[in-house]
């Protein structure tokens, strides 16, 4: 018997040990961008131009940038992904349609984000003519993020009781009442924190906007969406590959990499934070 | 809005609202064939100009004057070999992480453990590119006595941090979805913790497994910023794990910007997408069978 015990000590110190290697991975990378990247994080860094192809000066139109197409993937994904939701959730019955959607929906999500880059140049960029632009960088981050957009607000939708929407129903009211006075007012909060933390996802991607939108070097703002910007993992791919003079460039990668990682950590941990408020409010 | 508009023609604002939720969710089917379609088109002018036999050899070399070359298998070896050896890593660690959180952490290093992994999953991809381009790519150079540290290796280092996530995340909640009554069986028939983990546990939850491992297997194929970043770019067949290699995602990245529109060079790119989608098609479909069958959502 002792062996066996001891066995199973050392198994669990094995797992242990693994598990605790990745959390060190996690942790090390993290605090090796912040580290090395908060000497550089000034206010001017943030809030004026880059100069000298992004060797020098901040960085302020790649974070004007990277908001703009957040905000426009935003108004495109989270009505088409909520209205998708509440179709599943509320609507679908078990026929093919609905069997479709959900493939439609799996398929998305497995889609790599360089072919929804070649899906938006092909579509976007050249066959809707939008050109190299925010608009049409943001109708392909907001086709790539939909699948997540319409998980989260499904979830959402499905954590509101059954009774809820029979006691309507047995009260005469019509399904479309039901649905819109009974269940959306208690999921919609869910079913936002959801999609942001979703759209999120978005600041960070570069592989689409490659395509689609991003300039390399471009110190001024946009004027309409049919302009290039910059957008800061662009700018962070291209000063850390495409400049000879790779140290010099060093602070300037590091701080855009905080930067980034603070604005997408950032989204999720607030995301994170409302839930939890939220759940807390609403106990079934 | 007011009640009135409820009351107005209730069978007629539902009848609407139903038309506007199916068609708005139908949409999406409607984007995956579009997704199809363009692929399709756009790869169409490169088959039409060629056939399809230049693709299927070993010569990539789109850019050359007098004879380019569209082969596009060592793009596919190389995606291959990065996979694979980032499955290496990712798969074991993966596993043994779930297992640990899902049957031996208590529960509230459970609490704090899951959602400190799953940061893991939201940092960008260029991100990570960075950082093995910084810190994995140099170590690795340095460990192995190497030229550079741009190659296979360093790239499946920084997509198996990119897959655990996924893998812990899913395999997680399969674990934890076997019933109590197999554990206490196993239990009361005398098999000690580890034994009814590794010989009961672990066996009832490897449909939910498996397609947890698919599922990161599929995040790795896809993935392009972090592989074009620290893999070193040489279009080369090979299997060493520390030669230099080309992606498929990051062939499409690093050579759209420089082609032609509507040219030969720019419809082979789109030709190396359709693989893309086609394979990371499969994976995902393969993925939902073997959850769908054994009882998963």
């Amino acid at each position: 018997m002792r062996t066996v015990n001891q066995r199973d000590r050392m198994a669990e110190w094995c797992m242990r040990a693994l598990t605790y290697t990745i959390v060190a991975a996690v942790a090390y990378i993290i605090l090796h961008i912040v580290v090395n990247g908060a000497p550089a994080l000034t206010w001017g860094f943030l809030t004026e131009m880059p100069r000298n192809s992004g060797l020098a000066g901040g960085i302020y139109p790649a974070i004007v940038g990277t908001g703009m197409l957040v905000f426009g993937t935003m108004i495109v994904a989270l009505p088409l992904g909520m209205a998708c939701a509440i179709y599943l959730s509320e609507y679908a019955t078990q026929n093919r349609l609905t069997g479709f959607i959900r493939l439609a929906i799996a398929t998305l999500a497995g889609v790599p984000s360089i072919v929804f880059g070649l899906f938006g140049l092909g579509l976007f960029v050249i066959f809707f003519n939008f050109g190299s632009s925010i608009l049409a960088g943001s109708l392909t981050l907001a086709c790539m993020v939909l699948p997540t957009v319409i998980v989260a607000s499904e979830e959402s939708l499905r954590a509101v009781p059954r009774s809820q929407r029979e006691g309507s129903l047995a009260l005469g009211a019509s399904k479309w009442y039901t649905v819109s006075r009974n269940v959306l007012p208690y999921a919609v909060p869910g079913m936002v924190t959801g999609s942001v933390l979703a759209v999120g996802r978005a600041a960070g991607e570069t592989a689409p906007i490659l395509l689609t939108v991003a300039a390399s070097f471009l110190p001024r703002l946009p004027q309409t969406v049919y302009d290039q910007v910059m957008a800061l993992p662009y700018h962070l791919y291209i000063l850390a590959t495409q400049n000879p003079d790779a140290a010099a460039a060093r602070p300037n990668q590091y701080g855009t990499a905080l930067v980034l990682l603070l604005l997408v950590l950032g989204v999720n941990l607030a995301a994170i934070l409302i839930r939890y408020r939220f759940r807390k409010k609403y106990q079934w | 809005m007011s009640t009135s508009f409820f009351e107005l023609g209730r069978r007629n604002t539902d009848r609407v609202a139903r038309w506007v939720f199916t068609a708005t969710a139908s949409l999406t089917i409607v984007i995956v064939l579009a997704i199809f379609l363009f692929l399709m088109k756009e790869s169409m002018i490169f088959v039409r100009e060629m056939g399809l036999a230049p693709l299927f050899t070993t010569r990539w070399v789109p850019t050359s004057v007098g004879d380019p070359g569209y082969g596009v298998l060592p793009l596919v070896t190389g995606s291959l070999l990065v996979t694979l050896l980032a499955g290496v890593f990712a798969v074991p660690l993966g596993i043994a992480g779930a297992v640990y959180i899902a049957e031996v952490a208590r529960p509230l290093e459970r609490e704090i453990l899951k959602p400190f992994i799953e940061l893991l999953a939201g940092i960008p991809s260029v991100v990570l590119g960075f950082f093995g381009l910084v810190v994995v790519a140099p170590a690795i150079k340095a460990a192995f006595d190497l030229g550079s540290g741009m190659n296979a290796l360093s790239g499946a280092v920084v997509l198996a941090l990119m897959a655990i996530p996924t893998i812990i995340s899913v395999s997680e909640d399969a674990l934890r979805a076997v019933p109590n009554s197999y554990r206490n069986a196993s239990l009361a028939l005398g098999a000690s913790h580890q034994q009814t983990v590794w010989r009961v546990i672990v066996p009832a939850a490897i449909p939910g497994i498996t397609a947890a491992v698919m599922l990161g297997f599929g995040r790795i194929v896809g993935e392009t910023m972090a592989v074009m970043m620290v893999t070193g770019n040489a279009a080369k067949m090979t299997l060493y794990p520390t030669d230099s290699v080309r992606t498929m995602t990051a062939t499409i990245a690093a050579e759209m910007g420089e082609v032609a529109r509507g040219g030969t060079h720019y419809s082979a790119l789109f030709c190396v997408g359709v693989i893309l989608f086609f394979a990371t098609f499969l994976l995902n479909l393969l993925a939902l069978k073997t959850f769908k069958r054994y009882g998963g959502r």
